[in-house]
């Protein structure tokens, strides 16, 4: 079966590249899962989602993905992210704080917009690392 | 010691730490050009990306009315974005991007366009407050190693002055582009109204029918203000490298320069020395002689 060439970069430097079997992200429409063969398309990325790439050899990989977008053309998937991390790379105890605070000040202030996306930002962290939230 | 040597080994002294100065800035500018290259490259693939899906949408959507792409049929204010360094000690760097930013300036005055420079670097803020000129945005601290959340920053303030109705109504920007180790250039361009640079559509290029995830217009407006902060960030990167390549080389003809000064001063310093002693010299003789003839008269 044909795969797919997947590449996830930011603006600061390419955080992946490599074949895989599917890529599932999250556009603000919902869940979208590319496999080869899959029609051309340009779609937005959630703030703080979680980007999965599934191939058959090694386990999954996972990464927090901010903002940004999925490009797919001829089993060609980029993902271009505003800031992104590995899942292996998150440092779970900062993005656990990062949370906490994030969440006390959403408390303390309902119409904090940063910190409502701080919070999104961590949780998407702590999800890629394997924690749950 | 003569008045005269001791002058000489006093102006040596200064000069030599002076060298050592210069050459410890070398060789700091030197490991920065590297790692800023590195930075450099490191960011080209987003950029490769972005491009590519801008061109996208905007072939296959057969009417772009956004915007950021479409020109004001009667402009009447520019923001010119000027990047400069926050330090000196590079020679003609800052010089250079001001030169050329001011002859964009005579050259959009004659279009009839008001300019609002936008001014990232100390040097350049300075150069502008020097002349109690007026800056619409200016930002500084980061010139040797600018971030992407800069670009971000400085791009929003950008855009939201675009978008109003009586804001800037073309952006420009200045900046050294990094050719070479050896060659640095001042170039300008417009990133707004949006001209996105698009290659030759070959059979092989022909983009292909592309799905929008929600629609195009959606993608599109999320799409070009991460299209110009990567053109931004692009911009600060080049330049940070080019500053590093710049001041490198000026502070290598500095070290040069001083390096020649000790060795003039050095040869003068030992004729100096050697006048000195050949004077006492001639004096202890004189003096021998005179006593010698004294002795011989009263015999």
């Amino acid at each position: 079966m044909a795969k797919l060439r997947v590449g996830v970069v930011s603006p600061e430097r390419e955080i992946w590249s490599g074949e895989a079997d599917m890529v599932i992200a999250k556009t603000v429409d919902g869940e979208i899962g590319i496999m080869p063969g899959h029609a051309p398309v340009l779609g937005v990325l959630v703030e703080g989602g979680v980007l999965r790439v599934k191939r058959d050899s090694e386990s999954d990989l996972v990464a927090a993905v901010h903002g940004g977008f999925l490009s797919v053309a001829d089993n060609d998937v980029s993902v271009l992210a505003e800031a992104a991390e590995l899942g292996s790379e998150v440092d779970v105890a900062a993005a656990k704080d990062a949370l906490q605070r994030a969440q006390a000040s959403i408390e303390a202030d309902q119409e904090d917009a940063d910190a409502r996306l701080e919070a999104k930002r961590a949780a998407a962290r702590l999800r890629a690392a394997g924690e749950e939230v | 010691m003569g008045a005269q040597l001791r002058l000489l080994r006093r102006r040596i002294k200064s000069v030599k730490s002076t060298a050592k100065i210069t050459r410890a800035q070398e060789l700091i500018a030197s490991s920065r050009i590297v790692k800023a290259q590195q930075r450099m490259h490191a960011a080209v693939p987003y950029e490769r990306e972005i491009t590519h899906a801008v061109s996208a949408v905007l072939s296959n959507t057969s009417s772009v009315d956004h915007p950021l792409t479409v020109a004001k049929e009667q402009p009447t204010t520019a923001g010119v974005l000027i990047v400069t360094s926050d330090r000196g000690f590079c020679g003609g760097f800052n010089a250079n991007v001001l030169r050329e930013a001011e002859a964009l300036k005579a050259h959009l005055s004659e279009r009839g366009l008001e300019v609002k420079p936008y001014v990232v670097g100390r040097k350049g803020i300075t150069w502008h407050r020097f002349r109690s000129r007026e800056m619409s945005g200016e930002w500084d601290g980061f010139s040797d190693n600018p971030s992407y959340g800069h670009a971000k920053e400085i791009a929003d303030a950008l855009i939201s002055s675009f978008k109003e109705a009586d804001g800037i109504d073309e952006i420009h920007v200045v900046y050294t582009e990094f050719v070479s180790m050896l060659t640095q250039e001042v170039v300008v361009k417009r990133i707004l109204p949006l001209e996105v640079e698009e290659t030759e559509a070959t059979p092989e290029t022909v983009m292909p029918y592309y799905e929008f995830e929600p629609t195009a217009g959606d993608v599109l407006d999320s799409l070009l203000p991460r299209y110009i902060e990567s053109r931004i960030f692009n911009a600060l990167l080049q330049s940070a490298a080019s500053e590093h390549a710049a001041r490198r080389r000026a502070m290598k003809s500095a070290t040069d320069n001083a390096n020649e000064l000790i060795s003039v001063f050095t040869r003068q310093m030992n004729q100096a020395r050697q006048a000195e002693i050949t004077q006492e010299i001639s004096e202890i003789v004189g003096g021998a002689n005179a006593l010698a003839d004294a002795a011989a008269g009263k015999e």
